[in-house]
C-alpha cells in the first residue's frame, strides 16, 4: 500500500483510479494508503456543483474544467449518480458531456454511484476528494444529484458550493424553498439562452436582498449558457473570489474542519457498521437480539443498549 | 469487502445511433452493475483512458459499421500498453462470423450478435469477469 500511496502522490492515473476503487469497496488496504496520503492534502480547491436534474451541471463542469486548463491548472472531476436501492446498480452518465477531456492528462474524471449512502452523496466522497487532492489536482469539481438532502450535504465537502438553477418552471423558487439559499456560495442561472432568464435572475436577486446583511458578503449570481461556454470565465472569477474571501476572513480553515468532521464521523459509522454485522464479531448477537425482539421478549431499545454496552466494555 | 462490477459501455466509430448500447447499459444496471456510459463517437484512446480512470472490470463496445476490426484492435492494444490486460472486453453488433473469430484471437472475450438476449450478456460478464 505504501507503493500505491506513493504513486498516487506522484499523480499516476492508474494508481489514483485503483485507490478510489479500494475506498469505494471499503477495503482495509485503502485505509492504509489513506493514512499515508492525508498529510499531502489541502491544496485543491474543492468546488461542489449541485442543482436540479438536467440543469446543465455536467456541461458546466466540462466548461469550467476547460477554463481551468487554459489557466494551466489541473482538474479532478467526480460525478455522483444515484444507485438503485433495489438492484444496487447505477447508470453513470455524467461523462457523456465531458469526454472531450478524457485524453487530457491534466484531467481525471471519475463516476460514482451513491451506493446506499443517504442523501445524494456517497460515503467514499471524502476519501475520493483527498485522493484527487493528494494526486496534485489544483481544482476538484464534484457534481451531486440534485435531490433534497444531497444538496445540503455538499456543503460539508466543498470549499465553494455552486447551485445551478434554470429559468422558467418556477424552479428557482422551489429550489430556494428546499433550503438552497443557505448553501450557495455562488448561484448560477444556466440556460440563459432561454426565455425568462432576466426574471429568474431578478427573483433571485430580490431574495438575496432580503437576507443580505450590510457589510457581509453577498452571494453572487452568474448567468451562463453552458452549452456555448458563455459566462464561464466570469463564473471562474466568482469561484476564485470566493476562495479569496474564505482565506481573508479565515473561514477556509472552518470549512475544512467541517469536511474533516464529516469524514471522521463517516469512517466511524462505517467501521461500527462493519463491526456490528461482522460474522466473527457481533452478527450472532444481533441475530439473537432480533429473535428476542420479534418474540416480544425484548424491546429494541434494551437490545441496542446491550449491544452498545458490549462494544464499549 | 464488497465489490461491484463496473462496466464501461462505449460506442466507438462514426455511425450515428446508440439505441442498442443504451438497452444493454440499462440491463446491466438492473443486474446490479455500475455502468459508465460515454455516448457516441468514442476514439480508442478515449475508451481506454476512460477505462483506466473509471477502473472498470469490463468494456462493452457496440459497433455497427465495418470499422470494427481496427477499432477493437486499437482498444485491445492500448489496454495492454496501459497495463489493463485484466479488463474483460466484449463486443456487440452486426459482426460477420469470420470477423468475430478474428476479434477473439485479438483478445476480445466474446462477440454478441443481434439475437443475443441481455440475460446472456449479463451471465457471460458475471462468469468471466477477472480480478
Ligand atoms: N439551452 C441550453 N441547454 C443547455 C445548456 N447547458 C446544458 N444544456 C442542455 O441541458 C441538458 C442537460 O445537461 P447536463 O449537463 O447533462 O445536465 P445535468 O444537470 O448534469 O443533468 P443530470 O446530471 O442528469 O442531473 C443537455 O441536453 C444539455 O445540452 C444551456 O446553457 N442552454
Ligand atoms: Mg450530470
Amino acid at each position: 500500500m505504501k507503493e500505491l500511496a506513493s504513486k498516487v502522490l506522484k499523480g499516476d492515473t492508474r494508481s489514483v483510479a485503483r485507490l478510489i476503487t479500494l475506498v469505494e469497496n471499503n477495503s482495509r488496504n485503502a485505509a492504509n494508503a489513506m493514512k499515508i496520503i492525508h498529510k499531502h492534502t489541502g491544496n485543491a480547491h474543492v468546488v461542489g456543483v449541485t442543482g436540479v436534474m438536467g440543469s446543465g451541471k455536467s456541461t458546466l463542469i466540462y466548461e469550467l474544467a476547460r477554463g481551468y486548463r487554459k489557466q494551466g491548472k489541473t482538474v479532478g472531476i467526480v460525478g455522483i449518480d444515484p444507485t438503485s436501492p433495489f438492484t444496487g446498480g447505477a447508470l453513470l452518465g455524467d461523462r457523456i458531456r465531458m469526454q472531450e477531456l478524457a485524453c487530457d492528462s491534466g484531467v481525471f474524471i471519475r463516476s460514482m454511484g451513491t451506493r446506499g449512502a443517504l442523501g445524494g452523496l456517497t460515503g467514499a466522497i471524502f476519501d475520493v476528494i483527498e485522493i484527487l487532492d493528494a494526486s496534485g489536482k489544483d481544482v476538484v469539481l464534484v457534481e451531486t444529484v440534485g435531490v433534497g438532502q444531497g444538496e445540503v450535504d455538499v456543503v460539508k465537502m466543498a470549499d465553494t458550493t455552486l447551485v445551478v438553477l434554470v429559468p422558467g418552471l418556477g424552479d428557482s423558487i422551489q429550489a430556494i424553498k428546499a433550503g438552497i439559499m443557505e448553501i450557495a456560495d455562488v448561484f448560477v442561472v444556466n440556460k440563459a439562452d432561454r426565455p425568462g432568464v432576466d426574471r429568474a435572475v431578478a427573483e433571485l436577486e430580490s431574495m438575496l436582498d432580503l437576507k443580505h446583511v450590510e457589510g457581509e458578503r453577498r452571494t453572487p449570481v452568474v448567468k451562463t449558457v453552458a452549452r456555448k461556454g458563455e459566462g464561464v470565465s466570469e463564473l471562474i472569477q466568482k469561484i476564485d473570489n470566493h476562495m479569496n474571501y474564505l482565506k481573508e476572513q479565515n473561514l477556509l480553515e472552518l470549512r475544512r474542519r467541517k469536511r474533516y468532521e464529516a469524514e471522521l464521523v463517516e469512517i466511524i459509522r462505517r467501521e461500527l457498521m462493519s463491526y456490528i454485522f461482522d460474522e466473527k464479531r457481533l452478527k450472532g448477537k444481533i441475530d439473537d437480539l432480533v429473535d428476542r425482539i420479534s418474540m416480544k421478549k425484548m424491546d429494541p431499545y434494551t437490545g441496542a443498549e446491550e449491544v452498545l454496552e458490549r462494544m464499549l466494555r | 469487502m464488497e465489490r461491484k462490477i463496473r462496466v464501461l459501455v462505449a460506442k466507438p466509430g462514426l455511425d450515428g445511433h446508440d439505441r442498442g448500447a443504451k438497452v444493454v447499459a440499462r440491463a446491466l444496471r438492473d443486474a446490479g452493475m455500475e455502468v459508465i456510459y460515454t455516448g457516441l463517437h468514442q476514439t480508442p484512446e478515449m475508451i481506454v483512458e476512460t477505462a483506466v480512470q473509471e477502473d472498470v472490470d469490463v468494456i462493452g463496445l457496440s459497433l455497427l459499421s465495418g470499422a470494427h476490426l481496427t477499432l477493437f484492435r486499437d482498444v485491445v492494444t492500448l489496454l495492454k500498453k496501459r497495463g489493463m490486460d485484466d479488463v474483460l472486453v466484449v463486443g456487440g453488433g452486426v459482426i460477420p462470423e469470420e470477423d468475430a473469430s478474428k476479434l477473439k484471437k485479438m483478445g476480445v472475450a466474446e462477440v454478441f450478435g443481434p439475437g443475443t438476449t441481455t440475460d446472456e450478456i449479463i451471465e457471460f460478464i458475471r462468469k468471466n469477469v477477472k480480478k
